[in-house]
């Protein structure tokens, strides 16, 4: 009794004070994959935000950005063309998302279009199988001029190793979360999403067309997509099992809101942090392998004590 | 009225199935394939199964078949799910089907029990449940040319052949499916026994491509090798993780899945001196490949990009295809049949002769090891040899390595014991 006690509230400890370069690494590479989660998880709160749908399809947007890319770029096209090019294709699918799905699911029960996200995830994996084919793809990460290697800090003759890709996804992602946060704030278009957010009734009823917010906010969900395809293809390629790491995002939506653009951003890094901390220091513990699941005790812990998440708009239903 | 209408084509449709399932049984020889070119294994997958599919398409245009009789090739989409490929093998089955190759431990594990009811034998080549390898316990499943435990054998010898394996501690990543947990209880057997200690890095299936944690364990572990069970994007990701962490790459080992040119291409220079390990010829200077080449790439007749033909994966799959072709000849010389069944097929699983003499007469001259069906011997016991990125290409490094059969053999006879223990109804089979 008294070694497990030691082993859970002793030793990881001891292990952190005699290797503090690795702790620092470890929190390093969880700051890193909660920036990434981040991403994944601002592309549901957009869409959320405006329209009320938790958007399956999130994951798959984020790997048919990104096989679209490299796909245009094995045809030939210039990377930066290319990049150009799949904006638009982000556009198109944003447009026929609001003209064949949303549209004619106006009034449907919440359920009915968080099904209809299900459909289209199937829908782009087959298109996407279909076009691009199943194999896995390398980013272009140099045609993008993104930065490859990696620095060394040895503080104390330790070792932290911070990868240059790793660096610039982190900052790529503060830009991008400065940039959706201004174009909320001081455009027209902004204050019409909020708008919609707040509510959907009295934004019709001063002449906002909820078909066009639509079509914007998923558009914007797109080039969120795009940004962290770019970003986990960077890491470890693009391959249709990228998918399933978009439901890393649903304990950072538990944890920040649903409705928080802060919330996802600082449970991305909760989540991302907490579970390599955790998975490398009271894994052995569990038999290692703990990181698949440990983000969820986390969300679940703060469901029960706070249910609309760190910065969500808490729910109040009158009867 | 109506009900004539609809019993006369109910008749129609019953005549109809049974002409072609006739047609199936009697005119072809039906191989179907299990393969997957969707789904999140696509990536090895489709080689494998491009492979397969040009060497029996190139056995058609150029020989018209095998003994005379075409071959009926028919794929079906599995997506490495053992459940859709439990529903291919049920809709495929009536066709007359002579060999199921899934492809997949998962989906060979279901097979197993249904091969000896429907009499269709199970050729699971170098992968599946390696203790199907005793062919007195396991009649109509086979693993040729080897099993995962013979190759684990072969690769610790490889260890052991580069500076000693005992007092090293071996670090094993593995994707945490049945395949990957596979070879665990054999590594536990043998690290007492040769003195070798062993650290496990389990690979969640959602987790193939954020593998960061396991390489902040491994390099808090700090393993003198590792060596990786990994299949689709697990693969590449682990290496460009295993480099980002500084590990020596001439020190990390990956089994035949991984070990491909679609493991490695999208690593590059960062994978250079990544070792992995191989039982089938890489390139295209075989006289077989080139006919592959004459008679189906260059005609249009293949799903397969020209340039991958002689890739790793590739030539695994047509080497699959080639012991599957070499059964059925066998299996016609031995019966006099043309068109065979399942149970003759399975003769000639057991008695087939692929020697250094037959591979030549096959335009396959080093392609591969000797391998020699054999009754009491359903896993071919065959070396692998070991092959390493160059930042480019793979070159091969080693001689075939043979496994440690004194050791693994009792082992697996155990295992095939355990397994048909509490089954009272399994046949098993006395060989002479």
């Amino acid at each position: 009794m008294g070694s497990f006690i030691y082993s859970v509230l002793g030793d990881p400890f001891v292990q952190m004070l005699q290797m503090p370069d690795f702790l620092m690494q470890v929190v390093w590479e969880g700051f890193v994959s909660g920036i990434l989660y981040a991403l994944i998880a601002l592309g549901f709160v957009l869409i959320f935000k405006a329209s009320g749908i938790f958007n399956f399809a999130q994951g798959i947007m984020v790997v048919f950005s990104g096989l679209t890319l490299v796909g245009l770029h094995e045809l030939g096209v210039p990377a930066f063309l290319a990049l150009f090019i799949t904006l638009g294709v982000m556009y198109v699918l944003a447009f026929s998302v609001e003209r064949l799905v949303l549209r004619n699911l106006v009034n449907q029960p919440d359920i009915i279009l968080f099904m209809a996200t299900i459909g289209l995830t199937n829908i782009l994996i087959g298109l996407g199988q279909w076009i691009f084919g199943g194999e896995t793809k390398s980013m272009i990460t140099e045609q993008l001029w993104l930065p490859t290697g990696s620095s060394v800090w040895e503080p104390g003759g330790g070792l932290v190793i911070f990868q240059h890709i790793d660096i610039a996804a982190a900052v790529i992602a503060a830009l991008l979360i400065i940039c959706l946060a201004l174009f909320f704030s001081k455009t027209k278009v902004g204050r019409a999403l909020r708008a919609v957010a707040d509510d959907h009734q009295a934004s019709l009823s001063v002449g906002i067309s909820l078909n066009h917010i639509w079509v914007i906010t998923w558009f914007a969900a797109g080039i969120v997509a795009l940004v962290a395809g770019i970003m986990w293809g960077a890491r470890s390629d693009v391959s249709f099992s990228l998918q399933i790491i978009a439901l890393k995002a649903l304990p950072v939506l538990v944890l920040g809101g649903f409705t928080s653009v802060p919330g996802a951003i600082v449970g991305g890094l909760i989540i991302g942090i907490g579970e390599k901390l955790f998975e490398i220091y009271w894994g052995p513990l569990f038999g290692s392998g703990i990181e698949g699941w440990f983000a969820y005790v986390i969300a679940l812990i703060f469901l029960l004590f706070r249910p609309q998440g760190l910065f969500g708009e808490k729910i109040i239903e009158r009867v | 009225m109506y009900k004539k209408i609809i019993t006369g084509a109910v008749a129609t449709a019953v005549a109809v199935a049974t002409f072609v399932s006739t047609a199936h049984a009697e005119d072809t020889l039906y191989i179907p394939a299990l393969s997957y070119r969707t789904g999140a294994f696509a990536g090895g997958g489709t080689p494998f199964a491009n492979g397969f599919m040009d060497y029996l398409a190139m056995l058609n245009a150029r020989d018209g078949g095998i003994g005379g009789v075409k071959i009926v090739n028919e794929e079906c989409e599995t997506a490495y799910n053992a459940q859709k490929g439990v529903e291919c093998y049920e809709a495929t089955k009536g066709n007359g089907a002579l060999v199921y190759n899934p492809l997949s431990t998962g989906i060979t594990l279901q097979l197993i029990p249904k091969a000896p009811v429907d009499e269709i034998p199970v050729l699971s080549m170098g992968y599946g449940l390696s203790a199907a390898g005793i062919g007195e316990k396991f009649p109509w499943t086979f693993t040729y040319p080897t099993s995962y435990w013979s190759q684990m054998s072969s690769i610790l010898k490889y260890i052991d052949s580069n500076g000693g394996l005992k007092g090293q501690k071996i670090g094993f990543i593995y994707l945490d499916v049945g395949y990957g947990r596979e070879p665990i209880p054999l590594l536990e057997k043998l690290a007492p026994q040769l003195g070798f200690e062993v650290a496990m890095f389990p690979v969640a299936g959602k987790e193939m491509q954020a593998q960061s944690a396991q390489w902040l364990n491994v390099r808090k572990e700090r393993p003198d090798w590792m060596i990786m069970w990994g299949w689709g994007s697990m693969n590449p990701t682990a290496i460009k993780e295993a480099a980002k962490i500084r590990y020596p790459m001439d020190r990390f080992i990956g089994n035949w899945w991984s070990s491909a040119h679609a493991d490695l291409v999208p690593v590059g220079e960062a994978g250079k001196g990544y070792v992995g390990a191989n039982f089938s010829g890489i390139g295209t200077d075989f006289q077989a490949l080139q006919d592959v080449i004459k008679y189906v790439i260059e005609p249009g007749n293949t799903r397969t990009d020209p340039s991958k033909v002689g890739d790793v994966l590739y030539n695994r799959g047509l080497y699959n295809a080639v012991i599957v072709a070499e059964a059925v000849e066998t299996a016609q010389k031995m019966t006099g049949k043309s068109a065979i069944s399942g149970a003759d097929m399975r003769l000639g699983l057991e008695n087939f002769n692929l020697d250094a003499t037959r591979l030549a007469e096959l335009g396959l001259a080093g392609f591969a090891g000797d391998l020699k069906g054999d009754c009491v011997d359903h896993e071919g016991g065959g070396p692998v040899f070991m092959q390493q990125w160059d930042g480019e290409n793979w070159v091969k490094i080693t001689d075939p390595i043979a496994p440690m059969s004194d050791v693994v053999r009792p082992l697996l006879e155990a295992a095939a014991d355990a397994y048909v223990a509490d089954k009272p109804e399994w046949k098993t089979q006395t060989c002479n």
